[in-house]
């Protein structure tokens, strides 16, 4: 007998959303508050589990085609440019630097290029969390 | 400041990450993997001739200076370390070219190839022991792909046990590290040292040190070494090449460099320990090399035995011995990956590792056989080869510091490791061939032999070349026996 999961999937497009928000939120003030990269990364690999266990792999595979492994490559080689910029600029591996500018709506925002490497750390925990949850997932 | 220090491990990680990109595309991968090898090399010597020219090379990641940043320090020491790796991967790789199957190829063998060599180089770069901690543990894993990599069930069931018996060893180092920094309040190694000399190495620091010791020990092979022959004789040829020419050197690098720098206030304990553990690992080394009649086996027990050596040479800590220890380690590295690659195509040629049904192999591969007896003659140190200086350094500083039960110790080792050697050599290609040659007995590839080749000239330059070697492994024991050189090196501002 095939279950009706109407109840799990109905609530899952709408908490899906929620977690997604969250983790951007997470994701955007690790300089400040308590957040950042990893955790962001993780949380937002919470909401495609959600998605995987209200549907299914295929379904979620559908919906977003994406080659996770090359997620994970693309989050290092994003680290290791942000890195390697400073090479630009005549400084040492790994330097960064921030500024203010006064953005739209925004207003007077302050940019670092450690929110590059922030984006390297979520795409690649993000990467690897769903290659792990998904290979397993598929390997019976 | 100067990049140029990191770059021999940018070099590998952006090739490592580029490979993920492509992994299906094995001649873009394989060109690719060959040029970085290269490009690396050169970087390398670049590198060490850069420490040759302007003393320590030292870069603050980030711009922030030490004890606050993490800071990169190339001595003479870990420069041409550095060089060496370079090499020995570089081979490997090309070994592994010919040799891996396509299979493996498919399944990320080279990014993990490379992110090997990331851990190694890091490793031997940085300057701050929580920094090793995290290179260990990137060499660590990609080693323990590269071991399961393939699923053959004897590779499943030994690498059970080398994930174990690492993330045991892991474990312990952050305990150690956690009650270092709890003590001393800093991490960075060259300071660790400033203030292990200021507050004087008491009775809890030099436990902390033993306790370093045992993680150490335990990656390289001293003494605890009972994990070491079945985890090797696991992975093919290219990939034990590779471990036996550099993971447990790591090791002794960080034995060396923690007992030079750091602890090296209370000899009296520390370094007769690792004396004591250097004679027992000589002789275990040897007894394994001389029980074993299966070329895996002779070739790992001589991998102790090398690592005895090499903790002998630090045990004793004159000048002499440090410059022995460090010329060995360099010849090691090399000998090690050569012997396992020889050993590689010994057995694929055969199509068994047990050497009752080997002989005679001398007909049908002359080549490999005269080049398997040079590197076993360097091995053990004949004079025109690369062996000899060092152990003749090592065994001069431990007659003249008065340690001659352990000397005799290591002369009798070195005349074991010669029988157990040539016993391999005599066995497997003098005689009568067997009557039932195994079935998977086959044609070794030609292309092997470059690699193999090339690992030969090196540990023979090495050997006559030692004279033009030396002044360089002299600076290298300029900042091992002085460690100010080093602190002032990266405390400079």
């Amino acid at each position: 007998m095939k279950t009706n999961d109407v109840i799990l999937q109905s609530a899952a497009k709408l908490v899906v959303f929620v977690i997604l928000t969250f983790s951007a939120y997470l994701f955007l003030s690790g300089h400040h508050e308590p957040g950042g990269g990893f955790i962001g990364g993780l949380m937002s690999a919470a909401a495609l589990v959600l998605l995987a266990l209200a549907y299914d792999l295929d379904t979620i595979r559908s919906v977003l085609p994406v080659n996770y492994r090359i997620v994970t490559a693309t989050g290092l080689l994003l680290a290791i440019l942000t890195g390697a910029g400073s090479f630009l600029f005549d400084r040492p591996f790994l330097s960064h630097a921030f500024d203010y500018f006064t953005l739209p709506l925004l207003g007077k925002t302050e940019l670092a290029t450690a929110v590059l490497f922030d984006l390297g750390v979520y795409l690649a925990v993000v990467g690897v969390t769903m290659t792990i949850i998904l290979s397993i997932g598929e390997d019976r | 400041m100067s990049n140029l220090v990191i770059m021999p491990l940018l070099v590998p990680l952006v090739t490592a990450v580029l490979l993920i990109f492509f992994h299906k595309r094995l001649r873009a991968q394989r060109i690719l993997g060959a040029v970085s090898a290269l490009i690396n090399i050169a970087v390398a010597l670049g590198l060490v001739l850069h420490v040759r020219g302007n003393g320590i090379a030292t870069l603050q990641l980030g711009g922030w200076a030490p004890p606050q940043g993490i800071v990169f320090v190339a001595d003479m020491f870990a420069a041409l370390l550095v060089l060496t790796t370079a090499i020995v991967g570089a081979c490997c790789l090309f070994f592994a070219f010919f040799t891996i199957g396509e299979p493996r190829e498919r399944h990320y063998f080279y990014p993990f190839f490379h992110f090997l060599l990331v851990g190694v180089i890091g490793s031997f770069l940085t300057g701050d022991i929580f920094n090793l901690f995290v290179c260990f543990e990137v060499m660590l894993i990609a080693s323990y792909a590269l071991i399961v990599l393939g699923g053959t069930k004897r590779q499943l069931r030994e690498s059970i046990k080398y994930l174990l018996i690492n993330i045991v060893s892991s474990a312990l180092f952050v305990t150690a590290v956690a009650y270092l920094y709890g003590t001393l309040g800093t991490l960075n190694m060259a300071d660790l040292s400033m203030r292990v000399a200021e507050a004087g190495q008491d009775g809890l620091l030099t436990l902390l040190s033993v306790l370093l010791l045992l993680v150490f020990g335990l990656k390289a092979g001293l003494l605890l070494f009972f994990w070491l022959p079945g985890s090797y004789s696991a992975p093919p040829p290219a990939v034990a090449a590779v471990f036996a020419g550099l993971l447990t050197k790591v090791g002794v690098y960080a034995i060396i460099r923690v007992f030079t720098l750091i602890f090296y206030h209370d000899q009296a304990v520390t370094h007769v320990l690792i004396g004591v553990l250097a004679a027992i690992t000589m002789s275990a080394g040897v007894i394994g090399a001389i029980a074993y009649r299966d070329v895996h086996r002779i070739l790992i027990y001589n991998i102790v035995a090398a690592v005895g050596f090499m903790a002998f040479g630090l045990a004793v800590a004159s000048r002499e011995a440090l410059e022995g220890a460090t010329f060995y380690l360099l010849h090691d590295m090399l000998v090690k990956a050569l012997l396992f690659l020889l050993g590689g195509a010994l057995i694929a040629g055969a199509g068994t590792s047990r050497l009752a049904e080997m002989g005679g192999l001398i007909r049908r591969f002359p080549l490999l056989g005269w080049l398997l007896l040079v590197a076993a003659l360097a091995l053990v140190g004949v004079p025109p080869t690369s062996g000899f200086v060092g152990k003749l350094l090592i065994v001069q500083g431990g007659l003249a510091e008065g340690w001659y039960w352990i000397t005799g110790i290591s002369l009798a080792s070195s005349l074991l490791m010669l029988y157990s050697m040539m016993k391999l050599f005599m066995a497997a290609f003098w005689g009568e061939e067997p009557l039932h040659r195994p079935p998977s007995a086959s044609r070794v590839p030609t292309g092997v032999y470059w690699p193999i080749g090339a690992l030969t000239v090196l540990v023979l330059a090495l050997g006559v070349g030692a004279q033009w070697a030396m002044p360089y492994v002299a600076m290298a024991a300029d900042a091992l026996t002085d460690p100010q050189i080093y602190i002032d090196a990266v405390m400079k501002e």
